[in-house]
């Protein structure tokens, strides 16, 4: 079984992200960048599939800025054992990504995509969606846990008041939820280790792909300020002012 | 990413500063596995571990796994090969974040305690010590100082008497590092006349009779076990013998010029981290009507940091750079290792001062670092001694 799972270079999880005084966009200049963590999560769980025995292969899989070469080599040290570039300096949307990731679908031929539920940069929760949909494949979201039954697979997934389970048939799209495992650590030799692993690099061209955006930012702004609350005397004063918010009737 | 200066932000703190051409990618991937391992792994735990003055032993073994203790030692005992100082000054800074050093300290021993035994070494004790040690199973302290004196190591007397296949080793060491936990303990003894001549090294085990020890309490590096160690006639098996006889002076002077940039690194890492939480404090604190930050006597103490803080980096990677091209400038490196505690000795006290009674308070980070400023003048080479040498050196 081949293991397909794309990375995105995101800003780091720690970063306080500052607007752009024109407005037009965060600010990302010299702005440290990681993996993004749900897509670190589809890394572990590929790579504990060919720990296991059942995976063969896993292929990471950047599409961004030529920097995203460091995320794959993080996915490499992870245990991930070959990378694909798809390298574009523009900002390149979930359909026009899913789309990429079509192509290279049908050129790997992998049994199994594992992609994070969504990135932690626009949280758009689009990209394993749109793939399933481009190539008519099962989709299982949102996965707390992967496990195999024969031929399929079942997914725990988490929603409101329980877990659901779903059994899908291969090939599959999986996209990974924060319980799903905890990854490791890239050690030290395996960060020299993924030195000597092939990287490809494609553009999204090679796909056919035009990534020209189709949605048009009209205006980033910070969040509100967050008004400061007032401190009670007393549970009456709470339940009078509760009831002047108009919260209690 | 290559060189490129701050947007307005921190020019020293950890990731928004010069990062000249001297970070590679694998610098910066090593920097973000450290970053993580000590966030989750020990950040949370470093308050619980200084009050209760020690951390758990399950540390060295996670600290293995991630290649941490391994870093710059030979594959086959199990390290990861780098010929490459940079490392040292990645690691120094990260772990320099965690705002105390003696979980650093005693966590990263085997530093100073294995790197005799593969120097000069028989073939036999490397291949049984240096695994174990690397694998986070074996701690290695070094024992060389002694309660009648430290700098003057040429001068010290415990004394290892031959006694048939082994030696019989009398007298005593004093602040010893990871000494109430180690395994292993490379110690320097008298085996002949006076001088750096009549001193070898052995490597005494944790069990052998007649060799104990006490725990000593501290200043700083509350989560370090240091101790004092006593010999009482402990017979050492001559295959303990870490080189020749009367040869291991030379063993412990050849580890020192790396000791030093780790140890350089780590203090300029721990002025920055007090620089970075003085930063912050003086941006959200209000007296007299503005933020701290905006008032002008404070602002010169952080231009002043920051000022002391990059020259010292700056004089770090200029011996690094020199170190990679195979020189090693003695001289040079005991003076920036004086300049780097100096530079945290002034952070400590300046970001202290800055954050007022919330910076003498204990569990910030401030307040641990500059009860550690000492420590780190006097370990590895006092302030003195570093300038008498440089001195030497220069030919003065
Ligand atoms: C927390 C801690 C951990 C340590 N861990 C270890 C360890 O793991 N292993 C180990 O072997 N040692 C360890 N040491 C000991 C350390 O290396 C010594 O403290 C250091 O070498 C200084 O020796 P000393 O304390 O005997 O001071 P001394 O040598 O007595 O010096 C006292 C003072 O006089 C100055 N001085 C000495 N000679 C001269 C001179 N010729 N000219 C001018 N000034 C001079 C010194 O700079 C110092 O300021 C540790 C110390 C501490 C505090």
């Amino acid at each position: 079984m081949k293991v397909l799972v794309p990375v995105k270079r995101v800003v780091d999880y720690n970063v306080k992200i500052r607007v752009k005084s024109d407005q037009t966009g965060v600010d990302l200049a010299n702005v440290k960048m990681s993996m993004n963590p749900f897509d670190e999560i589809a890394i572990e769980e590929a790579v504990r599939l060919k720990e296991a025995g059942k995976a063969t292969e896993v292929v990471a899989v950047s599409i961004g800025v030529a920097q995203s070469t460091e995320t794959i080599r993080t996915a490499l040290a992870m245990g991930a054992d070959r990378g694909i570039l798809v390298k574009s300096d523009e900002t390149v949307e979930p359909l026009n990504v899913a789309k990429i990731l079509k192509g290279i679908v049908e050129a790997e031929k992998p049994d199994l995509v594992i992609l994070g539920k969504q990135a932690i940069d626009d949280d758009s929760n689009q990209t394993g969606q749109m793939l399933a949909a481009l190539l008519g494949w099962a989709q299982g979201t949102f996965a707390s846990k992967i496990e195999f039954d024969g031929d399929k697979i079942l997914l725990t997934r988490e929603i409101d008041g329980g877990l659901q389970t779903l059994k899908l048939n291969m090939p599959t799209i999986v996209t990974a939820d924060l319980r799903l495992n905890e990854p490791r650590y890239a050690s030290l030799p395996n960060i020299m280790k993924a030195k000597k692993k092939p990287i490809d690099e494609k553009t999204p061209a090679d796909y056919g792909v035009d990534v020209k955006a189709r949605l048009e930012v009209l205006k980033v702004t910070e969040p509100p300020q967050r008004q400061a609350g007032i401190k009670v005397e007393s549970v009456e004063q709470l339940v009078s002012k509760l009831k002047e918010a108009g919260v209690i009737g | 990413m290559s060189a490129k200066f701050s947007n307005g932000q921190s020019p020293v703190d950890f990731d928004h500063r010069y990062m000249g051409p001297l970070y590679n990618d694998d610098h910066r991937a090593w920097r973000a596995t450290l970053r993580k391992f000590v966030e989750a792994e020990m950040m949370p735990h470093v308050d619980e571990w200084e009050e209760a003055g020690e951390f758990p032993r399950e540390l060295y073994k996670k600290a293995a796994e991630i290649g941490l203790l391994g870093l710059g030692y030979p594959e086959e005992y199990g390290g990861t090969p780098v010929d490459d100082p940079m490392y040292s000054i990645v690691t120094a800074e990260e772990l320099a974040r965690l705002g105390a050093g003696g979980v650093n300290a005693s966590l990263m021993v085997h530093g100073i305690g294995l790197p005799p035994v593969l120097a000069i070494g028989s073939a036999a004790l490397k291949a049984r010590v240096a695994p174990q040690v690397l694998a986070g199973e074996k701690i290695h302290a070094l024992g060389i100082t002694e309660p009648s004196g430290g700098s003057d190591v040429a001068n010290l007397k415990t004394r290892a008497t031959r006694d048939g296949d082994g030696y019989i080793v009398n007298g005593s060491k004093i602040f010893i590092t990871g000494g109430m936990r180690a395994d292993y303990y490379t110690v320097a003894v008298r085996t002949g006349g006076p001088g750096p001549k009549g001193i070898s090294l052995l490597l005494l085990e944790r069990d052998m009779p007649g060799f104990t020890r006490t725990p000593l309490k501290k200043q700083g590096w509350w989560s370090s076990d240091t101790a004092a160690l006593y010999f009482d006639d402990v017979r050492v098996p001559k295959e303990n013998l870490i080189g020749e006889e009367n040869n291991g002076f030379i063993g412990i002077m050849l580890n020192f010029n790396k000791e030093r940039i780790g140890l350089a690194a780590s203090a300029v890492a721990f002025a920055r981290v007090c620089f970075e939480d003085a930063l912050a404090w003086a941006r959200d604190r209000e007296t007299f009507g503005k933020r701290l930050a905006d008032h002008q006597v404070i602002r010169h103490k952080f231009a002043e940091m920051a000022r002391q803080i990059a020259a010292t980096q700056a004089y770090l990677e200029q011996c690094v750079v020199r170190v990679k091209e195979g020189e090693t400038p003695v001289a040079d490196l005991s003076l920036l290792k004086v300049q780097a505690t100096l530079t945290m000795e002034f952070c400590a006290r300046e970001a202290m001062q800055i954050m007022g009674g919330a910076g003498y308070m204990r569990g910030c980070r401030v307040e641990r670092i500059y009860r550690e400023v000492r420590v780190n003048a006097i370990g590895g080479g006092s302030e003195e001694i570093m300038r008498d040498l440089a001195a030497r050196q220069l030919g003065i």
